[in-house]
């Protein structure tokens, strides 16, 4: 199999795009996104939507270009090719409007360690210009959802790390977006936080209808009723649901499917090298 | 593709969110500082060994003659006060940016650019936040030299605000500048030889200009191009209520200009965009 007979599920399947909110609007829409480092390409021709009240999984492995796309979903990188919607909101001409819809979870721990976890709330929501009372109020909401109430006055420094992305993620949802964004959150977790974590955002898909966009190299954190995206040296080989993805393949999991995916890759690349 | 319809989304922020965010910026920065007492300490601890030590040795070294804002004679403690004062905020702009490149190494820094308000702006209200800190430790130092029997006019002491916060701004604006080109915190000793001690010693902190011009006219004319001589120039006439209006052009124009190319730096499509993401991250 080579690079360009590989599956791709139909973009206007109804697995992904079609299931947009009451307006038609998908929660996060990419289409056409190229990225580069000098020579180097991190993303060639991205696209896919996902949709609101919807968790997508992106499957990538190290080196996929996910974070690369994490950073131009939330604007750290400047778009050099391509269009990326939040809701419809294109996030180079109406950033302000796009990533107030935006909630985010990056790879790297960004609490500030030495302010409290209170603190780390109210600054977020600062940065968010929800004032000082109303802040409070979400704070102790936010936090008692993530029972972590009982922590509220402690330094983050001394949380757990299962604490920390559960902070993160609270911190995330305190200005109320209804897309959330998180890069490999579960990494360096023990199971039963990435366990307790996995089902913190699920639930957040079916009792708010926010749509999430989870990215993970771990297949195990992946169901077949979710949506899936899978991306490898920058692009993107499927994407369609999860049971969809397995039966093109002719796969009986996601793990085998994913490995036919970037196997047939890596092979057409070795041979053209 | 699903880009016709538009979930409506609030536009522009009101003055309370701008406000808000201000607020929010200057007390993180505020907290960090509290909570790093040792960097409190070490700011009012360099200034003062200049002042106690330096100074009570070189006095009878180095006469004074009557320049302005000055009316009389004075004693060199008096003389490099200003300078002294500067250099505060001049160590404070670049802990302030050194700040900021561990922000970006450890992350933290990716909580303030997500926000939704303009980036700009967002990156004022740090530059504002750290002036702010700069502030607390020159006040902190003006007392102790006080006791020093260091005693500018009373008015002095609000004369010279205004033009601690232009001075500490555009200090703070070169620190963001220089930090949006550092890659790793390693690299961050570099600005210590190549910024932070040139700027100080070729310039009217420890000597008057005219003592500069008698011994190298060359690097009389470094000092004068030197935007930090014109920082303690603004900081020791506004201590003494008047205003130097060269050095406060000088001063005006360095900030607008370091902030505007701090500002275009840290902007998404021209600096962020060229480096990649970050350790471990693709």
């Amino acid at each position: 199999m080579t690079a360009t007979e590989i599956p791709i599920a139909d973009k206007s399947s109804p697995d992904i795009s079609a299931r947009h909110d009451s307006a038609g609007v998908a929660a996060l829409s990419i289409e056409g996104v190229n990225h580069s480092y000098g020579a180097r390409r991190a993303l060639i021709d991205v696209s896919f939507d996902v949709a609101p009240a919807s968790f997508t999984a992106l499957l990538g492995l190290n080196g996929a270009g996910k974070s690369t796309l994490f950073s131009l979903i939330t604007r750290l990188f400047g778009i050099q090719a391509g269009r990326i919607g939040i809701f419809g909101h294109d996030i180079s001409r109406a950033p302000g409007e796009a990533l107030r819809l935006l909630g985010v979870v990056f790879q790297p721990r960004t609490l500030d360690l030495d302010l409290s976890v209170t603190q780390n709330l109210l600054y977020h929501a600062a940065l968010h210009g929800i004032g000082r009372r109303e802040a409070r109020l979400r704070s102790g909401e936010v936090l008692a959802r993530i029972a972590l109430s009982d922590r509220a006055g402690s330094k983050v420094r001394d949380l757990s790390g299962g604490q920390m992305r559960r902070l993160e993620i609270a911190r995330a949802l305190l200005h109320r977006p209804r897309l959330l964004l998180l890069d490999e959150a579960t990494v360096g977790l023990d199971v039963k936080a990435r366990s307790d974590i996995l089902n913190h955002v699920r639930k957040l898909v079916a009792e708010q209808g926010i749509g999430v966009l989870w990215a993970t190299h771990l297949f195990d954190e992946i169901t077949a009723s979710d949506d899936l995206v899978v991306l490898h040296q920058g692009k993107v080989l499927a994407r369609g649901q999860v049971s969809r993805v397995i039966a093109e393949t002719g796969a009986q999991d996601i793990n085998t499917a994913f490995m036919r995916l970037t196997g047939a890759v890596d092979k057409a690349g070795s041979e053209a090298s | 593709m699903s880009s016709i319809t538009v979930t409506p989304s609030r536009r522009g922020f009101s003055f309370a969110e701008y406000l808000t965010c201000l607020n929010g910026i200057v007390w993180r920065e505020a907290l960090r500082f509290l909570h790093q007492r040792e960097r409190f300490v070490s700011a009012l601890v360099r200034p003062l060994v200049w002042l106690f030590i330096f100074a009570a040795g070189f006095r009878q070294v180095l006469g004074i003659s009557i320049i302005p804002p000055y009316e009389t004679y004075i004693l060199y403690e008096v003389y490099i006060a200003p300078g002294l004062m500067a250099m505060i905020q001049l160590f404070n702009g670049m802990q302030s940016s050194l700040s900021m490149v561990y922000d970006r190494e450890m992350g933290n820094m990716r909580t303030l650019l997500v926000s939704p308000l303009p980036r700009g702006y967002l990156l004022f209200c740090k530059l504002l936040a750290g002036t702010a800190v700069s502030l607390l430790q020159v006040y902190a130092f003006l007392v102790i030299a006080w006791l020093w029997d260091i005693t500018p006019p009373p008015i002095g002491y609000l004369t010279v605000l205004p033009a601690l916060v232009l001075s500490g701004l555009m200090l703070g604006a070169l620190g963001m500048l220089i930090s949006s080109g550092i890659k790793q915190l390693e690299n961050f000793a570099g600005v210590m030889n190549f910024v932070i001690f040139p700027m100080f010693f070729a310039s009217s902190a420890l000597y008057p200009l005219w003592r500069v011009q008698e011994g190298s006219p060359m690097l009389y004319y470094v000092c004068q191009l030197n935007p930090f001589t014109h920082a303690v120039e603004l900081i020791r006439f506004a201590l003494y209520g008047q205003t130097n209006w060269i050095s406060l052009a000088v001063v005006a124009g360095c900030t607008a200009v370091f902030m505007i190319g701090a500002i275009l730096a840290y902007d998404p499509s021209r600096g962020l965009a060229r480096r990649g993401p970050a350790g471990g991250e693709t």
